[in-house]
């Protein structure tokens, strides 16, 4: 590695200056760093979204907005939340990260790779100014079933099309981390010597392809029958509503997995390394993932358990579902071994890496509660639901990119960042997260159902317990940011290639901060 | 523009020795991207197709059956069907169904009548969806005449009395013993268009 490093400084070109280097670049860690940034500012207009639906909620009664703007704003949270500060996150991640880990000098595409960036702006453009025009922004829930979906004003085809364009802006950027995976391996590295991350990344690039087209599809349905007197949605021409549930579903549950399995790969990267131990099961990872892959395919009509289906459909989606949980438990049982009797320290991507195993468990404990049919007809659109996918989102999707974020930002930037802020940090996020989640479970249990702006004095005292979390937890995001630009402005300390004392993999042996072009000439891999 | 060449030396020399694996690769999964999008259409006829092949959720029928000749009447049990009439709440249609309830002998032929009247002085065209709950008895409650196999015209004001023939199959699994026929009615500016 010794010779990479040193033959590099002859190969040196800066990035271009000004603004045209954030436009035309076409270097992976510049596309990186914009799809970070991006899905951090998402973060911060999803979570405003999300501060004023709490507020709102803080007290019985209509307290602050409009019940149809409350409507707006549930659903466009969930969108910005899921497409363009999740998603656009981990491809920020891979896009960092799948080069140098694979030893890769860039990615395959870096032509597409700019345009499957610049086209996010342009989506989300479409879809926020939606709040201003007649009618407001989409108000039907991010699932946007019909017929109330249809009701939609003027907004609806901006929703339309800035899915399709955010759709498109995923396939690219899975096809090419496919291509990049598949073609650019360093010379040496098999399939079964890739990072866990790579793998993980793989198989939702494959989900991505698989999905996203078909919701696309789906939102063109709703558009001709809208606008061009189709009736694929619409009982009176002989349509069926339930049909566009189905279609939906069907991208959705993968949908789910695209959010979660970068996060598995993240985490099996951060726990083997404060661990000091390779990771437990390697070959299993790679083969629960592959299959938790394969069964978010067969299980999707466990969303809509309540529509009326037969015993028999009830039955298999009930049962695929609760199959997910043994692949999943292969994998918590991995991390747990992987600690098993190690030498852990507890830095901050650990911390978080750490309260997503906790957390994430119970989201996907309450996860087989709602895949129990009988028991999702009480729990079915109540908060029960938004507490489990919170629980499986925040702690899970959301800490495992902050895990990331922590752990490779001192490769980044050559910098370590402040730990007690860091730390600081972690703490305020996690109690708050619980504080603001698990109250959520007690008032769905007890009847409460998702998607109103006001609800029965009964639920008040969780209903505030849970707004003051929520508010604490946003306010902590603000100690992240302040610990990112405090660190990319020269944080603590200049850190070695290594960064972390058990770290290994390709991405620890270059230089830090990694150079511009890194890898020219492949590393081998033993 | 100029300093662009520079900064892409060297990932586009990589990938132009890598060019053509990566095209093949790139064809590959567009290919497949495309191919999904035409299968979430595909989901619509096969929806249908499953749903028939399976006997599960199908709970339309607007094809007219046979008259049941050739059935014995089964006197020694009878089954109750429930008549519901839906309509656009706010629309200047009435739609109700003539009896709510009926006993009925497995094999034998019965006629009700659903009541349709077009409130506006315009003429209307109306259609009436059906649906047969549960969904397992769809095959089992046989339509001979119904006025939803076709589109209804309306004059202003007009109202009329439709008939429905029907007869329940005495195959009918002895566990359902009250079935629900449904009519949902649509006004049709969407129809006519057609």
């Amino acid at each position: 590695m010794e010779s990479t490093t040193a033959t590099h400084d002859d190969h040196y070109h800066g990035p271009a200056s000004g603004i045209r280097r954030w436009l035309f670049t076409t270097n992976h860690k510049d596309i990186g760093t914009l799809y970070l940034w991006f899905s951090l500012i998402m973060f911060f207009v999803g979570g405003a979204m999300a501060m004023v639906i709490r507020a709102e909620l803080i007290a019985p009664g209509m307290n602050l907005v409009d019940p149809m703007f409350y409507n707006q704003l549930i659903t466009v949270h969930a969108l910005v939340m899921i497409f363009g500060a999740v998603m656009p996150a981990f491809v920020g991640l891979a896009n960092w990260m799948v080069p140098m880990m694979i030893g890769a000098p860039d990615m395959a595409l870096p032509r597409m790779n700019n345009w499957s960036f610049w086209i996010l702006p342009i989506g989300f453009t479409l879809l926020l100014m939606t709040f201003f025009l007649p009618g407001g922004a989409p108000a039907s829930g991010w699932t946007i079933y019909p017929p109330l979906v249809l009701q939609t004003g003027d907004a609806f085809p901006f929703l339309v099309f800035s899915i399709h364009v955010l759709g498109i802006s995923s396939i690219m950027g899975a096809m090419n981390i496919i291509v990049t995976i598949m073609n650019l391996r360093a010379p040496g590295m098999g399939l079964l010597k890739m990072p866990i991350f790579i793998w993980t990344w793989l198989i939702t690039a494959y989900l991505l392809i698989a999905v996203m087209p078909v919701l696309a599809g789906a939102v063109t349905m709703l558009l001709t029958d809208k606008y061009f007197g189709t009736s694929f949605f619409d009982a009176a021409g002989g349509g069926d509503p339930v049909l566009f549930q189905h279609i939906f579903w069907f991208f959705g549950h993968p949908e789910v997995y695209i959010m979660i399995l970068p996060a598995f790969g993240i985490i099996s990267e951060v726990i083997p390394t404060f661990s000091r131990k390779r990771l437990f099961g390697y070959e299993a990872m790679v083969y629960a993932t592959a299959a938790i892959a394969f069964l978010s395919f067969i299980v999707w009509a466990h969303h809509m358990f309540t529509v009326g289906m037969p015993i028999g459909g009830l039955l298999f989606f009930m049962f695929t579902t609760m199959l997910i949980a043994v692949p999943t438990g292969v994998k918590i049982f991995n991390w747990v071994a992987t600690m098993w009797r190690g030498a852990m320290t507890f830095e901050t991507p650990m911390l978080f890496a750490l309260a997503f195993l906790f957390l994430f468990t119970i989201g996907g404990f309450s996860g087989l509660m709602l895949a129990i049919v009988p028991a999702d007809f009480q729990y079915h659109d109540s908060y029960f639901v938004v507490a489990h996918f919170h629980y499986v989102l925040v702690p899970g999707s959301v800490f495992a990119i902050m895990a990331g974020v922590y752990y490779w930002l001192p490769k980044w930037t050559g910098n370590m960042y402040n730990e007690f802020w860091a730390k600081t940090h972690f703490w305020l996020t996690a109690i708050s997260v619980n504080i603001t989640f698990f109250p959520q479970h007690f008032v769905g249990l007890a009847g409460m159902p998702r998607r109103i702006p006001d609800y029965p004095v009964q639920f008040a005292d969780w209903n505030m317990v849970s707004s003051l979390g929520s508010f604490v937890f946003g306010i902590s995001q603000l100690i992240f940011v302040a610990v990112i630009i405090g660190c990319i402005r020269g944080g603590t300390r200049k850190v070695d290639d290594r960064v972390w004392e058990g770290s290994h993999g390709l991405e620890w042996t270059l230089p830090s901060p990694a150079p511009y072009h890194s890898f020219d000439k492949p590393p081998e891999v033993r | 523009m100029s300093e662009k060449p520079d900064t892409e030396q060297q990932p586009q020399a990589e990938s132009n020795a890598q060019g053509p694996r990566h095209a093949s690769l790139v064809v590959k999964l567009g290919f497949t991207a495309v191919a999904m999008f035409g299968f979430g259409y595909a989901l619509v006829p096969l929806y249908d197709i499953f749903c028939e092949v399976t006997g599960i959720g199908d709970s339309t029928t607007t094809t007219a059956a046979e008259e049941p000749v050739n059935l014995e009447t089964d006197y020694d049990r009878t089954v109750t069907v429930e008549f519901i009439a839906q309509h656009e709440q706010g629309s200047f249609w009435e739609f109700d169904a003539e009896k709510v309830r009926m006993e009925v002998h497995p094999g034998k032929l019965y006629t009700t009548h659903y009541v349709a009247q077009n409130q506006s002085t315009a003429p209307q065209a109306a259609h009436a969806v059906p649906s047969v709950s549960p969904a397992g008895a769809t095959r089992y409650v046989q339509k001979v005449e119904c006025f939803c196999f076709e589109e209804q015209q309306f004059d202003g004001k007009e109202s009329r009395n439709m008939p429905v023939l029907f007869y329940v199959d005495p195959e009918i699994p002895s566990n359902l013993g009250t079935v629900t026929l449904s009519y949902a009615f649509y006004g049709q500016p969407l129809l006519t268009a057609e």
